[in-house]
């Protein structure tokens, strides 16, 4: 036996830094989620600024509960226990506290960027290239901790929570550098390096990953360290929990293309996705049983601890939710459920029954324990439970009663062939009372967290913070019994070493950036003729487009259905998205789908539709966008625009960006002018609405039949 | 559609280095153990009190 014993601390103040950081951004990320939630039913709750409106808080909301909330619940978790499980300090102090101020600096600078509309549009991807680069060098000093934390831990035996903290790292900082590639036109915005098809790809390849390994991973490894800590007992069977870890790890990221069934991927690859997605299910439930098992004569328990019901509702979320989405990426299901609000529900089952409902649990557990005090209310903290639960359940059966009303509503047609409900604006309407009810339901969960804050609060103000916690320890046992077989690890131990090899990796990737975008772009040839690059007044309006975050309301990929072409016409092709940077399919309809919107309405109604969309449209809920008519539209960055677009692939001819681009901008501009007077509208041409027109105007008409075309036929007769 | 490639690269990187941790783990006998480990991990604090109990109280008692 060993009998060297040592003596060392745990750093307690990083985790309770990253608790109070999750508590802030928690509630912070939630109401604006309400926000949001509440413009859906209520157009004007955004004030008519243009900071608050839907489009531009949607993505706000979406990176503070996934990165904020969720990150720093993560974090908090994982400095906790990962101390514990390693009987070992965290590697370093200083990139403790490196990790916890660069986090919270990326999330201010997500919260003051995403209002002022500097977005790359992808979602859950949408900070810009600085802030890009910052999360990649965050990222790396919270790997570095993790892994020199590990190695010099004095527990031989890597408890399975461990795993999954490893795989969360691991994976999040390949699918970040990949999916981040793009050409900065300014100090603040930039283009992807992928265009269309391939840049959807590689979105909804991180986009799924980004869920699998940011919002599941870290998590089940909270769930497999705090479950039986709390109700004090060992995990059901701790080798289902290793057979959870390796066949979860296994899967996950080859199920990424379920995101884009029906789209213009190859048919071969969505099969895949699907196969892999239904396969899933095993390792999840499996994970979900070995949870609920672990309290197997121990349900009194939970009757009395509201941190074990909190986890228990968290886990019974997570079976749920991976039930439901190996179900989703069936592609006969998912025909009827994309773009309606059904993905909304099944994301929010996860995130506020799994995510939310076990950082809960977690916090609930780690103040009482970090503040040497029992929890200040049980009672209030059951209040909390049921609350929230109810919150949950308002929050996701109206929503799922909404998205399958939507599906079917899009769907229906008369038994003459004709589409039931052809005006998109009706089948909105008929689900708003369900958006309203849904604000109710999140309004009870904040309500919950409310009281949650407080209770935390009046336990710390009853305990006294314990800075350090003293623990001991033998060191591990001598690799000498085993050499031989671990040389390589040995080696790996050995500091410079460790730190070579994270040079290697930089490097790879620093060659990684530089080959990829040229391959891709000599392999990113034009595949239909007539599809020709966005003229600069149009690139302009894209970019307006973007910035107010129009795709989180309206799709731009129209799929391969009657019930599709019926009401929106030719389905999409690959090949009319090869000069988008980024692409901008969207994933939900709350409006309708705008990829042959060109030509459909004169420019006038654009223009009134804008100003104010119920002018045009009685009963709409979207928002006016009254500043676009005002503000001036930002012509002086167009070269460094039209250079970077150059720069990834799109064919604008040398020196186009000086002289003649802007020629041609003023021109389109005072065609658009003169369209408007026709239909009564005076302009100036120097405003942001005439790009915005002009971009909406082109949406699909590259290969659409021209209508004095489809009038046509009639002259050959 | 050549970004397939480098997303199918990529993913089998991870794979890949993910089978590397999954071979060592075995090799380095992680596994052979898959009773304790579980039970260890509850009493892994033995500087450490174990949570206080669930105050049965009420917070403010009149």
């Amino acid at each position: 036996m060993n009998t060297n014993v040592e003596t060392f601390k745990y750093d307690n103040r990083i985790v309770r830094a990253f608790a109070i950081a999750t508590i802030v951004w928690g509630v912070v990320g939630m109401a604006v989620g309400l926000l949001a939630a509440v413009q859906l039913f209520l157009p004007e709750a955004n004030l008519n600024l243009q900071f608050i409106t839907f489009g531009r808080i949607r993505p706000l909301h979406t990176n503070a509960v996934i990165f904020a909330f969720v990150g720093n619940g993560m974090f908090t978790g994982i400095y906790y226990s990962l101390q514990r499980l390693c009987k070992a300090r965290m590697f370093s102090d200083f990139l403790s506290w490196f990790n916890f101020w660069g986090w919270q600096l990326i999330i201010v600078s997500a919260a003051l960027t995403l209002p002022l509309g500097f977005t790359t549009s992808k979602e859950y991807a949408e900070l810009e290239w600085p802030i890009d680069i910052a999360i990649t060098v965050v990222w790396v000093a919270f790997a570095v901790n993790l892994f020199g934390t590990i190695v010099k831990r004095r527990e031989q035996h890597m408890y399975v929570a461990i795993w999954f903290y490893i795989a969360t790292v691991v994976t999040i900082a390949v699918l970040h550098i990949v999916n981040s590639m793009e050409m900065p036109w300014s100090g603040l915005k930039s283009y992807s390096m992928y265009a269309g098809v391939q840049d959807a790809l590689v979105q909804w390849w991180y986009g799924h990953n980004a869920v699998a390994f940011f919002l599941t991973t870290p998590y089940l490894g909270l769930m497999y360290y705090f479950l039986p800590k709390a109700a004090n007992r060992p995990v059901f069977s701790y080798r289902l929990s290793v057979i959870h870890f390796w066949a979860l790890i296994f899967l996950y990221i080859w199920a990424g293309p379920h995101h884009l069934l029906y789209t213009a991927l190859p048919d071969w690859a969505q099969s895949l996705g699907m196969l892999f997605s239904l396969m899933l299910i095993a390792p999840s439930w499996g994970g979900t049983l070995n949870g609920l098992l672990t309290l197997r004569g121990a349900w009194d328990k939970v009757r009395q601890d509201p941190m074990l019901k909190f986890m228990v509702a968290a886990v019974t979320a997570y079976g749920m939710a991976t039930l439901e989405g190996p179900a989703l990426s069936i592609k006969s299901v998912n025909s009827l459920s994309h773009y309606t609000d059904w993905t909304v529900a099944h994301a929010h089952t996860g995130a506020l029954g799994w995510n939310g409902f076990l950082t809960f649990s977690m916090l609930y557990w780690l103040f009482p324990v970090l503040y040497r005090t029992k929890l200040w209310s049980v009672k209030l903290a059951n209040y909390h439970f049921w609350i929230s639960l109810l919150g949950v359940i308002f929050y996701v059966i109206p929503i799922y009663i909404a998205g399958v009303t939507e599906g079917l509503m899009w769907k229906q047609f008369t038994k003459d062939g004709f589409l039931q409900y052809p005006n998109f604006l009706e089948t909105i309407v008929q689900v708003v009372p369900m958006f309203r009810l849904r604000a109710i339901g999140g309004t009870l969960y904040i309500l919950g967290v409310l009281l949650m804050v407080y209770n935390l609060y009046r336990t710390a103000k009853s305990g006294k913070f314990e800075p350090d916690t003293v623990a001991q320890a033998a060191p591990r046992a001598n690799h000498a019994a085993v050499a031989g077989k671990t040389t390589f690890h040995r080696l790996l131990e050995g500091k410079p070493l460790f730190f070579t090899v994270l040079a290697v990796v930089a490097i790879l990737i620093g060659g990684i950036v530089e080959v990829i975008p040229m391959y891709l772009i000599k392999e990113n040839v034009p595949t239909i003729a007539s599809v020709k690059p966005y003229t600069p007044l149009e690139v302009m309006g894209r970019d307006i487009y973007i910035r107010e975050g129009c795709l989180g309301c309206h799709s731009q990929m129209i799929r391969p259905f009657r019930s599709e072409t019926e009401r929106y016409g030719e389905y999409s092709k690959a090949g009319e998205f090869v000069y988008d940077h980024p692409f901008l399919w969207g994933s939900e309809r709350k409006g309708p789908d705008l990829a042959r919107e060109g030509g459909r309405y004169p420019d006038a109604w654009h223009f009134n539709h804008m100003d104010d969309p119920r002018s045009t449209s009685p009963g709409s809920i979207m928002p006016r966008y009254s500043w676009l008519l005002t503000q001036p539209l930002d012509t002086n960055s167009l070269p460094a625009r039209l250079k970077a677009l150059r720069k990834v692939g799109v064919p604008y001819p040398a020196g186009y960006e000086n002289g003649p681009a802007q020629k041609d901008l003023v021109a389109q501009a005072t065609r658009v002018v003169q369209n408007l007077k026709q239909g009564a509208v005076t302009a100036e041409s120097d405003r942001e609405i005439i790009a915005l027109i002009a971009y909406l105007q082109r949406l699909g008409t590259d290969i659409k039949p021209a209508p004095a075309a489809a009038a046509a036929p009639s002259s050959f007769e | 559609m050549s970004v397939i490639l480098i997303l199918i690269l990529a993913s089998l990187g991870v794979a890949v280095a993910f089978l590397v941790g999954f071979i060592w783990a075995v090799r380095n006998g992680q596994y052979e153990d898959t009773c304790t480990p579980a039970m260890r991990m509850l009493a892994d604090e033995p500087a450490e009190k174990s949570p206080p109990p669930i105050s049965k109280t009420k917070p403010s008692n009149p």
